[in-house]
C-alpha cells in the first residue's frame, strides 16, 4: 500500500509588504476613518449634480435669504438666497479636483526629474537641483501667485501653478531615496546581469520610493486644497458665482456681521476635508515606516 | 566659519541670477505686448512706440535684463503703471507692517510650537501628547484665511478686545499674527515631537539619566541642543510658509503691507509692482534661509568642515 502523504494547506498568511502595510495601517482607527471619510468625499463630489437638493449657481430661494439652518436647508441660505449645502456639495468637486489633479500632475513630473537627477547624477542632477532651488527660492504661495498673475486667474491655470509648486518637493523627495537605492546590492545585482538603466530605474529603483511618495501625496493634497481655496479667497482663483470655498468665504466676508453661518460651514468644509486627508498621509506613513513596529 | 559664510555667499548667486531672471521673464511672458500694456488700452501707435523706447522695450533682451538688474540693485523698479509714482515708493511704506508681521508671528510659532513639541514628545502617548499633537494636526488643517475671519469675528466683532483691522499700534499686531503663525506652531511642534522622540532614545540620554541627571536636564541640556538641529532647518522653510501666507492674512485684516499691495497689484495688472514684489519676498526669503544656515553651524560643528 501506497503511503498517503497528506499535506496540509498552511493555515499562516504569507506576509508579504502589502499584507504587512494592510495589518499596520488597519491598526490606525483615526487614520482608517479618515481614509473612509475622503472616500466618502469623493463619492458625494462625484455624485454632487446628482444629489444635492437644489441649483448650487442659479436657485434663489428669495423668501429665505440668510436663513439658519432647517430641515429645508440644513447649512442654511446665503444672502443671495443660494442654499449654501449644495454648494458646499458642488465646491467639494472643485476642490477636490484641484488638489487631486495639482498634485498628480507636480509628484507625476517630479518623481521622474527626482528619478533622473538621482540616478544620472552629474550634470543632470544639479541642472534640475538647482531649477528646484529656483522654484524653492519664491516663498510659499508666491510662486502659484506668480503664476496666476502671468496666465491670469481661474480655477485651470490656479491648478497649473499649484502643480508647479508641487514639483521640486516630489524632485527633491524622489531624488533622496533614488540615490541611497542605486547603490543597494540588488540594483548592483541587476545592473551586472545586464539591466539596461531605464530598466534599473522602471523596475527597481522606481517601486522602492513609491511608499515616501505616497505619503507626501497624501499630505500634500491637503496642503494643494488650502492653497488653491487661498488663491480663490484673494480673487485669483474661481470667480463668484462658482461654489468654490475659499471662493465662497471671500463672499461671505460683506456679511459677517448679518450672518456668519454663511462663512462658517466653508471653513468647516475646508478643515475637516483637509484634516482627513493628513490624518490618512499620518496612518499611511506610519504603517509604511518599518520602525514603527519595533517601539 | 568665515570660510563657510564665503562659501554660501557664493553659492547664492546662481540661485539669485536665476530668480532674477525668472522675474525679469514674468514681463515678457505675458500674453500680449508690454509697451501696451504700460501705454494703455486706447493709445495711438505713436505713443506705444514712444513708451516701448521709454521702457527700454526695444533693446534686445539680453542689455533689457542689464538694465532691469541695474535698477534692482539701486532699488529703481521702474514707475506703477497704476499711480505712476516710482515702484520703490510705492513699496516702501508697506515693507515695515509685512516684516513686523512675519517676525511676530515666527517668534510665538517657534517658541509655542517647539513647546508643545517637547512635552509631547516627554510625555509620549500620554494627554499632553493627545491634546498636543491633536492641536497640531487641526493647525495645519486650518487655512489661515477662515482662522483670521472666526478670530476677527470673536475677538474684534463680538467681544470688541482688539481692533479688526489696521497696523496702527501694538494691538493691531495680535489678530494677524496669531492667525498668521497658527499653521507654523503646528508644524514646528509636530516636527518637534518626532525629532526629539528620536533624540530621546539615543544613547546619551541613556547615559545621561544614569548619571543621575535630573530629567529637567536631560531634556533640556542634552536633548534640546540635538534635537535643534533638525528643527532649525525646518524653520527656515517654514519662514518662507509664513513670507507667502502674510499675503493671505493682509487680505483678511486690509493690511497695509507688501502682501496686499501684491494682491492689488495682480488684480490690476501693475506688472512693475509684482516684479518688484516678487524679486523682495523671494530676496528675504533667500536671506533667512541664508541667516538660518549660518545658525545651523553655529549650533552643529560637523557642517562647517564639509
Amino acid at each position: 500500500m501506497n503511503a498517503i502523504v497528506a499535506v496540509a494547506p498552511s493555515t499562516a498568511r504569507v506576509r508579504t509588504p502589502w499584507s504587512e502595510f494592510w495589518r499596520k495601517f488597519m491598526r490606525q482607527h483615526v487614520a482608517v476613518i479618515a481614509g473612509v471619510f475622503v472616500l466618502l468625499l469623493v463619492a458625494a463630489a462625484i455624485l454632487a449634480p446628482w444629489i444635492a437638493p437644489y441649483d448650487a449657481e442659479n436657485f434663489y430661494d428669495y423668501d429665505r435669504l440668510n436663513a439658519l439652518p432647517s430641515w429645508q436647508h440644513w447649512f442654511g441660505v446665503d444672502p443671495l438666497g443660494r442654499d449654501i449645502f449644495s454648494r458646499i456639495l458642488m465646491g467639494a468637486r472643485i476642490s477636490l479636483t484641484a488638489g487631486f489633479v495639482s498634485v498628480a500632475v507636480g509628484a507625476l513630473i517630479g518623481t521622474a526629474l527626482g528619478l533622473v537627477a538621482g540616478y544620472r547624477e552629474g550634470w543632470w542632477d544639479r541642472v534640475i537641483m538647482r531649477l528646484c532651488d529656483v522654484l524653492f527660492a519664491f516663498p510659499g504661495i508666491l510662486l502659484a501667485i506668480g503664476i496666476v498673475a502671468i496666465l491670469g486667474g481661474g480655477m485651470t491655470n490656479v491648478i497649473i501653478a499649484v502643480a508647479i509648486f508641487s514639483i521640486p518637493t516630489f524632485a527633491r523627495l524622489v531624488r533622496g531615496n533614488t540615490l541611497s537605492l542605486k547603490h543597494l546590492t540588488y540594483v548592483e545585482a541587476a545592473r551586472s546581469v545586464g539591466a539596461s538603466g531605464w530598466t534599473i530605474v522602471v523596475r527597481h529603483i522606481f517601486p522602492g520610493t513609491i511608499a515616501a511618495v505616497v505619503v507626501y501625496f497624501s499630505l500634500r493634497i491637503g496642503t494643494s486644497i488650502i492653497t488653491a481655496a487661498s488663491l480663490s479667497f484673494i480673487g485669483m482663483g474661481a470667480q463668484p458665482p462658482t461654489p468654490e470655498w475659499g471662493a465662497m468665504l471671500n463672499e461671505a466676508r460683506a456679511d459677517m456681521m448679518s450672518s456668519p453661518h454663511v462663512a462658517i460651514f466653508p471653513s468647516i468644509a475646508i478643515f475637516v476635508t483637509v484634516l482627513a486627508f493628513n490624518l490618512l498621509g499620518d496612518g499611511l506613513r506610519d504603517a509604511l515606516d518599518p520602525k514603527i513596529d519595533q517601539k | 566659519m568665515l570660510q563657510y559664510l564665503a562659501k554660501r555667499l557664493l553659492g547664492l548667486i546662481p540661485t539669485l541670477l536665476l530668480v532674477g531672471i525668472l522675474v525679469f521673464m514674468l514681463v515678457h511672458l505675458l500674453p500680449g505686448d508690454p509697451a501696451r500694456l504700460a501705454a494703455g488700452p486706447d493709445a495711438t501707435p505713436e505713443t506705444v512706440a514712444l513708451v516701448r523706447k521709454d521702457l527700454g522695450l526695444d533693446l534686445p533682451l539680453p542689455q533689457q535684463f542689464l538694465r532691469f538688474v541695474k535698477g534692482a540693485v539701486t532699488g529703481d523698479f521702474g514707475r506703477s503703471m497704476r499711480t505712476k509714482r516710482p515702484v520703490s515708493s510705492e513699496i516702501a511704506s508697506r515693507f515695515a507692517p509685512t516684516f513686523w508681521l512675519t517676525v511676530w508671528a515666527m517668534a510665538w510659532s517657534v517658541t509655542i510650537g517647539m513647546a508643545i513639541g517637547i512635552a509631547s514628545a516627554v510625555w509620549r502617548n500620554r494627554w499632553p501628547d493627545r491634546v498636543g499633537m491633536t492641536f497640531a494636526v487641526s493647525g495645519i488643517s486650518f487655512p489661515a484665511f477662515a482662522l483670521g475671519m472666526v478670530l476677527m469675528q470673536i475677538f474684534a466683532v463680538k467681544l470688541a478686545w482688539l481692533p479688526a483691522v489696521g497696523a496702527d499700534s501694538w494691538r493691531h499686531y495680535i489678530l494677524p499674527s496669531l492667525t498668521l503663525g497658527a499653521a507654523v506652531a503646528a508644524i514646528m511642534a509636530r516636527f518637534t515631537r518626532s525629532s526629539f522622540v528620536d533624540i530621546l532614545q539615543e544613547d546619551f540620554v541613556r547615559t545621561a539619566r544614569a548619571k543621575g541627571l535630573t530629567e529637567t536636564v536631560v531634556v533640556l541640556k542634552h536633548g534640546l541642543r540635538n534635537a535643534l538641529i533638525p528643527v532649525v532647518t525646518m524653520m527656515g522653510l517654514q519662514f518662507g510658509f509664513l513670507l507667502g501666507g502674510s499675503i493671505v492674512v493682509e487680505v483678511v485684516f486690509n493690511w497695509p503691507g507688501m502682501g496686499r499691495l501684491l494682491v492689488d497689484a495682480v488684480d490690476q495688472r501693475d506688472y512693475p509692482v509684482i516684479q518688484a514684489l516678487v524679486l523682495l519676498f523671494s530676496l528675504e526669503f533667500i536671506l533667512i534661509n541664508l541667516i538660518v544656515d549660518v545658525l545651523y553651524a553655529v549650533i552643529n560643528p560637523t557642517i562647517r568642515y564639509k
